[in-house]
């Protein structure tokens, strides 16, 4: 079942077009991963999926119903977390109040036994948690950030740029982390991503953007096994 | 040393005025990043809505709570209605001249609706009976008790409640508040509604010293010595406020008591004080350094 679909959305900043009509869709349980340059488009597709962008046009879909004119905080509390690019972690609250916050809008009574599952998963975390989330190194904020949007119990998870001023080994551990819990939970993933071989491996299908438009789309196994599309645009 | 004791104490029945409303400013600075200079004369309003009250016959504790309530809602209505539209400007400027414009408008208001047309004064009845406990004035003593009493309350609710947790996140990092599905309009309304609540009570405990007759003047010094408070505190910080407000209370009343050179511009040694503390700490005595590693 699909779960994500944009149909030819366009979309930018003033009077700057950066996305020219762009279409594609995430089924449920799946991995997509944007891959391409810098300034090719792909932030500004996140951001136009969550209500982020002044002007959206096209449309975006989301459990089958259009999401495209909603607020920010609609779409989040309708199931789409979003860890932003810099990860847009609350660096003057303690850790575990930026996980909390991850559940504000939860009227079960399980955000306690979330709380005490992430951070035995994440037991930096679990050492932290009454620390400041800022002072903390930024491998320990991309865990946090992506441990805070699990606590919505979303079903759709966006992720911008997770290895992002990550060292190379910790950037491996976060996407093994990602592709345990898409495996373990079935949780539907859209990842943007410079690094396209680590993204890759844990993808289902993937998306090359460059300047605004989708160049190749296909299987991810397909794209990093096409020795065109890899020198031509991913670079490895 | 009786004398000084008791211009000390004089200073804390002034500062916790001071302190209340630099609260009031701190908290809107926290939610918004903005200096509200219509504070003192929102509080002045409420303080008129308070007498209001009292006038038409209901115990001066009673009308100091529904003014509390009513002053809730009227500082989330000038939010919504007058700060809100102003708010995504290009220049924050625009906010400011607001809160000015709102500064002389909210004064005349007051005047034109309370004051019947040869009225100087009102009366506020006071809140606290003359006379001592404990070798210090019951006033001082009941005043001092409301600041601590405003400040346990605001504790509690933001570190404690839900709301204070959201209110927290908005203040550090709006954006990523509606990722979490927070609406950051309703937080910074709540912030606007509280501050507009400490101001009341930051009015009433200024009209109801000494005699309790006020006018229209009621809050316009006090907001210049709640602003040097809330400077000397650090503006991200509550804590910082009411030491701040207290300080300068203190600071003023043994001015005045002992350096008869400055009678007259005593104004002048709270804010030497200040001038010092900046220099050294210019965040304030309690505003944090913003550290982050990125």
């Amino acid at each position: 079942m699909t779960l994500l679909e944009l149909r030819g959305v366009t979309g930018g900043y003033g009077p700057v077009t950066v996305l020219h009509g762009l279409d594609l869709s995430v089924d449920e349980g799946e991995v997509g991963v944007i891959l391409g340059a810098n300034g090719a488009g792909k932030t500004t597709t996140l951001r136009a999926i969550c209500g982020m962008l002044g002007d959206v046009g096209g449309k975006v879909f989301f459990d089958d119903s259009e999401i495209t004119s909603r607020s920010t905080q609609a779409i989040a509390r309708s199931g789409i977390a979003h860890v932003p690019q810099g990860r847009g972690t609350f660096g003057d609250l303690t850790v575990d109040e930026n996980l909390r916050l991850g559940a504000i809008n939860r009227r079960d009574g399980g955000v306690d036994a979330d709380l005490a599952r992430w951070y035995e998963q994440f037991p930096r975390l679990g050492e932290r948690r009454s620390q400041m989330a800022g002072s903390m190194s930024g491998g320990e904020q991309q865990m946090l950030a992506i441990a805070r949007a699990l606590m919505s119990r979303p079903r759709l998870l966006l992720l911008d740029e997770p290895s992002l001023g990550l060292a190379p080994l910790i950037t491996r551990e976060v996407f093994d982390r990602l592709g345990e819990i898409n495996k373990g939970e079935g949780l539907t993933m859209l990842i943007v991503e410079q690094n396209a071989s680590l993204a890759l491996q844990i993808a289902n299908r993937g998306w090359v953007l460059e300047t605004g438009s989708i160049v190749v789309q296909g299987a991810a196994a397909d794209l990093a096994a096409d020795e065109d599309v890899r020198k031509a645009y991913l670079g490895f | 040393m009786q004398l000084f004791f008791d211009q000390f104490m004089n200073g804390i029945g002034a500062g916790v005025v001071f302190a209340s409303v630099a609260l009031a400013l701190v908290i809107i600075y926290r939610t918004t990043g903005l200096l509200n200079f219509a504070q003192g004369e929102m509080a002045l309003f409420s303080t008129f809505v308070a007498w209001w009250f009292t006038d038409r016959g209901l115990g001066v504790v009673a009308a100091l709570l529904l003014t509390i309530v009513v002053s809730f809602v009227g500082g989330a209505v000038i939010e919504r209605v007058l700060i809100r539209p102003v708010e995504n400007s290009k220049s924050p400027l625009n906010v400011v001249i607001v809160t000015l414009g709102m500064f002389l408008a909210i004064n005349a208001l007051a005047a034109l609706i309370f004051i019947k047309p040869g009225q100087e004064a009102l009366q506020m009845p006071l809140l606290f009976p003359d006379g001592k406990t404990l070798g210090m004035q019951t006033a001082t003593l009941g005043r001092a008790g409301i600041l601590v009493a405003e400040c346990v309350l605001l504790y509690l609710l933001l570190q404690k409640t839900k709301l204070g947790l959201m209110l927290r996140a908005v203040a550090s990092n709006p954006e990523s508040s509606k990722l979490v599905g927070i609406n950051p309009g309703a937080m910074l309304m709540v912030g606007w509604a509280i501050a507009s609540s400490i101001g009341a009570v930051a009015g009433v405990l200024a009209a109801s010293r000494g005699t309790g007759s006020f006018d229209t003047s009621l809050m316009q010094q006090v907001l210049v010595y709640a602003f040097a408070a809330a400077a000397l505190g650090g503006f991200d910080s509550p804590l910082g406020a009411v030491v701040g407000g207290l300080v300068v209370g203190v600071a003023n009343s043994l001015t005045i008591q002992y350096i008869h050179a400055l009678e007259g511009i005593e104004l002048v040694v709270p804010f030497g004080l200040i001038l010092v503390v900046l220099l050294v700490r210019p965040n304030g005595l309690f505003g944090r350094n913003v550290v982050e590693r990125v």
